[in-house]
């Protein structure tokens, strides 16, 4: 007979989850599930809509990627237009979305992922979070809040709010970059860029004490996923998508996105209120594919930027192949700040982002719109129907999150085989299966189309639902 | 004209007879919240936020369908009226479906501005979530039945300022409903001329010019005035 252990709720991540560990008789752990236990409903209640009050509506699914889903959702609208959008606003939403992975990134990186591998897995629970990281380096923290500010200012120079900002529209954006924006920003670089080289220096000091780490948690062949441009760059709003497998081949290359259908099935399960998406030519489970930060560097073949690609160079040579190991996913996200970063530098000599003219008009042109855009944690899909009036009949959304649950149970799975043995579990032993979580930096709000502090309550559940051992923390 | 003397708030007013409450209390820089009011068409005391106490009248009377009578003693501000026009505004957000994060109107909405402005954090009653449809059957303009109150400024400006006749009120109690001709989609409407008056006089997110995102729809209110002051006093002057 087995038992079950139940992490619930997991604690720092974006949202509500909780994970169910199954146990033999001898104690070895047999399987690990990933719950979403929300449930939003997006997708029915935007039904009947105007279209162009989705970019309004989607974004307020979260609070830290508003900015994903408000732009995937322009862009979908302007499929339904069937324009092309001038050439200023597709720039000024890149610069919006470079800020977005800035904040996003910095928050995964500095606030919840760091205190674990900085800290310590075991040290003592009430210090392992921004408190305890503030307290033990006052001045790495206070850069690290400092960096997603940086990239939250950009979005509020655009967009007038750090936080779900009424501005990009289907056909453009509303405003353009202003001369006091450019400057501010410009000012912010040097302080942007090291604060980046302190994370960098960090992390190669945690990769020689985290070998052990690298290889278990979520170290799996998979396949990748991401959009990438034309020439193999990487990219992040805008381009086509590409998949690559564990060897790094590339297995599917410059599929429009509105192709999605074609090659990604979403499976329901019972146990979660999160669809997992799988590589339909493979199918169900087998096309388990990653999205995200470690897949967009598995996928592209350089940055476009000097000092990200000098860095794609060295986290390339980490895998033979593809990079596998999920832990991975924080250097990864490194990369692509200092890649965004470099981005922004380039745009602030662009002087087209002061353009006056951002926004196409049009009517309906086509009844369905697909936008996609890479979100900090994977490639986010908005796939729009509509009557000729442009009222949404259809709605459906593919979130990045979504696309990683399949790697996420794996990720449990083995971090948990390797960890818990028999009936007594160490609250840290369990920190170690939430960090495998963390790794993907999911964003449950998003994923179940909520947000919160969350309290840890683990149980062990034996043969017959009897609880065993249990272990509350919060 | 003969003139009529009377008290508002404790401060004596002369208005001229036949004047409305409303009138005087505006001439004389007193403020009284409305919101169905809007200048250049006749009142119909729709919406009741203007209601004031009136001396020696047990009943809440609306000041801008009440007129100016000599010896008035009016209060437009009481405890009494500030419970009764939250509870108007309540149950106007409880009746429809009014979500000011998404809506075209945030930030320049009427309905919106009068609940800040009446201190409502929130609603007491229970949502009612009704099912209201938008129609963008037109191809200039858009109605979203879910964010009207029901006020009929846009029946009046169509009536009385257009003379099209397009926009109606059909339907009883909460099931009414603003119907252009009868009730056919707005795009079908014969007699809409496409002028926008009553877009431009929705106090709301319920009218608005199609693709109109997040807080983009901003009216102007002063083109009504300007075409009714034009037509009766044959000036044409802006109001600002």
């Amino acid at each position: 007979m087995s038992k079950r252990i139940i992490i619930d709720p997991v604690t720092r991540i974006e949202g509500h989850a909780k994970i169910s560990i199954f146990v033999d008789d001898a104690g070895n752990v047999t399987d690990a599930e990933f719950h979403v236990v929300e449930f939003r409903g997006f997708e029915k209640f935007c039904e009947g809509r105007p279209f162009g009050e989705m970019p309004g509506i989607t974004q307020r699914i979260c609070g830290i990627c508003p900015v994903s889903h408000t732009l995937a959702s322009a862009k979908a609208g302007d499929a339904l237009m069937a324009v092309n959008i001038p050439p200023a606003a597709d720039k000024l939403r890149r610069l919006m979305n470079l800020g977005q992975i800035i904040q996003s990134h910095a928050l995964s990186f500095f606030h919840l992922s760091a205190p674990d591998f900085l800290l310590g897995w075991d040290s003592p629970l009430a210090q392992r979070n921004v408190f305890g990281l503030i307290a033990a380096n006052k001045e790495l923290a206070r850069a690290g809040i400092r960096l997603r500010q940086f990239g939250q200012e950009i979005i509020e120079i655009l967009g007038d709010k750090k936080i779900h900002p009424a501005w990009a529209v289907p056909g453009g954006v509303r405003s353009a970059l202003s001369k006091e924006g450019r400057e501010k920003i410009r000012a912010w670089l040097p302080e942007a860029y090291a604060t980046t080289q302190v994370a960098f220096d960090l992390w190669q000091k945690t990769m020689e004490t985290h070998q052990r780490e690298i290889q278990i948690f979520g170290n799996f062949q998979s396949l990748f996923m991401s959009l990438v441009a034309p020439d193999g760059t990487w990219e992040h709003h805008g381009g086509k998508l590409r998949f690559t497998d564990s060897s790094g081949s590339i297995i599917a290359d410059q599929i429009e996105v509105s192709r999605y259908a074609e090659f990604i099935g979403e499976s329901v399960q019972n146990s979660s209120y999160l669809k997992s998406p799988y590589y339909l030519p493979l199918g169900f489970p087998e096309g388990i594919y990653r999205v995200g930060p470690l897949a967009r560097l598995n996928v592209c073949e350089q940055m476009g930027v000097p000092k990200a690609d000098a860095e794609l160079k060295k986290f390339k040579k980490l895998g033979r192949g593809a990079v596998t190991s999920s832990f991975l996913y924080h250097y990864a996200r490194l990369i692509e700040i200092l890649a965004s970063i470099e981005y922004v530098e380039r745009y602030m000599d662009d002087p087209e982002l002061s353009s006056e003219y951002l926004r196409a008009d049009a009517g309906i042109n086509s009844l369905r719109g697909v936008g996609a855009s890479e979100a900090p944690r994977g490639t986010l899909f908005h796939d729009y129907t509509v009557d000729r009036n442009g009222l949404l009949k259809k709605v459906n959304l593919i979130v990045a999150t979504g696309q990683n649950n399949l790697a996420m149970n794996q990720t449990v799975a083995q971090i948990a085989r390797h960890y818990i043995k028999g009936k007594d579990i160490p609250e840290p032993l369990l920190n170690r299966v939430e960090h495998g979580i963390r790794c993907y930096d999911p964003c449950l709000s998003c994923s179940t189309h909520a947000v919160g502090q969350m309290p840890l309550h683990v149980q062990l559940i034996g043969p017959g639902g009897a609880v065993l051992n249990e272990a509350k923390r919060g | 004209m003969a003139a009529k003397t009377l008290t508002i708030d404790g401060k004596q007013i002369s208005a001229e007879e036949g004047a409305t409450v409303l009138q005087a209390a505006t001439e004389a820089g007193i403020v009284i919240p409305t919101l169905c009011h809007l200048e250049g068409v006749y009142d119909v005391g729709a919406c009741r936020l203007c209601i004031v106490e009136v001396t020696g009248t047990p009943k809440l009377l609306p000041a801008c369908t009440t007129k100016v009578a000599e010896g008035m003693e009016i209060k437009t501000d009481s405890e009494r009226l500030r419970k009764y026009r939250r509870m108007i505004l309540e149950l106007l957000f409880a009746e429809r479906n009014h979500v000011c994060a998404v809506c075209v109107s945030n930030g320049h909405c009427e309905l919106q501005t009068l609940a800040y402005s009446q201190g409502l954090d929130h609603v007491r009653y229970e949502y009612t979530f009704p099912k209201w449809k938008v129609d963008t059957t037109h191809n200039l303009f858009g109605m979203d039945h879910n964010r009207c109150v029901l006020c009929s400024r846009c029946v009046r400006v169509c009536w009385h300022i257009e003379g099209a006749g397009t926009k109606n009120v059909s339907g009883r109690g909460g099931k009414s409903q603003i119907i252009t001709d009868l009730n056919q989609p707005w795009g079908e409407a014969e007699s809409c001329t496409s002028c926008g008056k009553c877009v431009q006089s929705c106090p709301t997110g319920a009218l608005f010019h199609k693709g109109s995102t997040v807080g983009e729809m901003e009216r102007d209110r002063g083109k009504l005035e300007f075409i009714v002051t034009a037509r009766e006093k044959k000036q044409w002057i802006a109001t600002d």
